[in-house]
């Protein structure tokens, strides 16, 4: 009760924010479309290099979006003094981090299940896979738990731009290198247990596991200072 | 008016803060006379004593300081990763100032790592670079203490700048392992380019083995002196920012 009831109001606060302002899901769904579009002329997809480079593409905007979406989370609360008051607040930290790890791993949501089909109507490939869809949650899951605090660290500094993707890019790598093996496997015709997805997603449920453990740990002693 | 401290109390207070750290003047002197003289006799048999190689010649030379650079960077961001908790634990500055020490001298190190190892892949396997799981996770390695860095220099606050540098030296040390078998099964699945005779390193000559071994006995050296000389600095550095900051408020305090 003292740690749902809290998590909750706090989860639900941020998306009736966002349901009213719907800044961050719709700058970020901008900002993966123009992926797309940019990507398209860079690397010129041709229909027979879909399987080769739509997984890629796809992910570098859902990561790009995502981490953009996280930010602007952070920035919210700042803005107004809100992390102060929430760290007021009697509620245990764990709740504070966790409810904004649901918040940011909603917004993703969100923001992927819209793209995905643009992406696959705009680069050809098949979106309707339950091993797609379980390796976005995988991986969303672990990009929200890192992302989440890297931007409760990012936001207290002084180039806060910056500052988030080089410190999340480089640690959530092997998330990243996961979801795009098993998005290739997928888009080149396969399923579950096909090509290395034995080995990824099992992988990446790793991941978020170490990280679900330590991030709220680290969260609840860096909201001291 | 704002008076600062004289220059020479400056500057004693950056150089006694050498000798607060084993309790004894020269120290560091001594250790630096000795790491001079051993990296002295480590250069004469990395050239004159150790046999050139069969296959590679010459450029395998470079495998005795970039083999012991590589071991010793990995052994400073563990520094990190230690003292952070250290200090996440007990709070006390000192366990900071070794992190950051660690770190900064870490990433010197990484960096010759990476910059040797390209300069010998190219004669060994003849690309300047090659996504091999080794080579990817150093160069991730050091991006993330480059990071690491960035941070500490963009955290105005100080107490909230070693908070912060902690947490992201323990996440970033967890992180290796799972980035060396990511990169290792993404290998697997697009096979290397790498066909060269060093494509499986074989055992090394007993004389070859040795040198190395003193080799990364001298590296070790040279990072304990880097890494005690720049910790003492950064308690330097500490305890004059404080002095600083106390005569500041003398001054500017009407009481």
């Amino acid at each position: 009760m003292r740690f749902w009831r809290p998590m909750a109001a706090l989860v639900w606060k941020d998306l009736l924010l966002e349901l009213r302002s719907r800044d961050i899901v719709v700058s970020a769904l901008v900002f993966g479309l123009l992926v797309a579009v940019v990507f398209n002329f860079a690397l010129n997809v041709s229909p027979g290099r879909v399987a080769e480079l739509a997984p890629g593409i796809l992910w570098v905007a859902f990561a790009f979006a995502g981490t953009l979406a996280m930010s602007r989370a952070f920035v919210r609360e700042r803005e107004q003094g809100g992390l102060e008051g929430l760290l007021l607040a009697p509620v245990s930290r764990d709740a504070i981090f966790l409810g904004k790890v649901l918040v940011s791993f909603i917004f993703m949501l969100i923001i992927e299940a819209a793209l995905l089909p643009v992406f696959a109507v705009l680069l050809n490939f098949s979106a309707f896979s339950l091993t797609l869809a379980l390796t976005i949650l995988l991986a969303t899951l672990g990009f929200a738990t890192l992302g989440t605090l890297f931007s409760a660290i990012a936001v207290q500094t002084r180039s806060r731009e910056i500052m988030l993707p080089a410190l999340f890019f480089p640690v959530i790598l092997p998330v990243l290198i996961g979801a795009v093996e098993v998005s290739g496997t997928v888009m080149g015709g396969g399923g579950l247990g096909d090509g290395g997805t034995a080995r990824w997603l099992p992988l990446m449920a790793v991941f978020d596991a170490v990280f679900l453990v330590i991030c709220p740990w680290i969260f609840s002693i860096i909201a001291e200072e | 008016m704002n008076p600062s401290l004289e220059p020479a109390t400056t500057k004693s207070i950056l150089a006694g803060s050498r000798k607060s750290w084993f309790g004894f003047p020269g120290w560091a002197g001594g250790l630096l006379l000795l790491t001079a003289l051993l990296m002295l006799v480590n250069l004469y048999l990395i050239f004159m004593v150790a046999p050139t190689d069969a296959v590679l010649g010459q450029v395998q030379r470079i495998f005795y300081f970039h083999v012991p650079i590589a071991i010793v960077s990995f052994l400073a961001f563990f520094v990190v990763f230690v003292a952070g908790i250290g200090y996440l634990i007990t709070r006390r500055r000192r366990w900071d100032s070794v992190a950051h020490a660690a770190a900064e001298v870490g990433v010197v190190f990484i960096t010759l790592a990476l910059l040797t190892g390209v300069i010998w892949a190219r004669p060994v396997w003849g690309v300047w670079w090659t996504w091999e799981p080794r080579l990817t996770t150093t160069l991730i390695l050091w991006l993330i203490y480059v990071a690491y860095l960035m941070l500490r220099a963009y955290v105005p606050d100080r107490n909230r700048a070693a908070v912060y540098a902690a947490a992201v030296g323990i996440i970033g040390f967890v992180d290796v392992p799972i980035v060396y078998y990511s990169v290792q099964w993404w290998r697997s699945i697009h096979p290397s380019a790498v066909v060269g005779p060093l494509a499986n390193a074989g055992a090394l000559e007993p004389i070859m083995q040795a040198v190395l071994f003193f080799s990364c006995g001298v590296f070790l050296l040279l990072f304990l002196y880097l890494l005690l000389e720049r910790t003492a600095l950064r308690n330097g550095e500490d305890r004059l920012s404080s002095l600083r900051f106390a005569q500041r408020r003398g001054v500017t305090d009407p009481d």
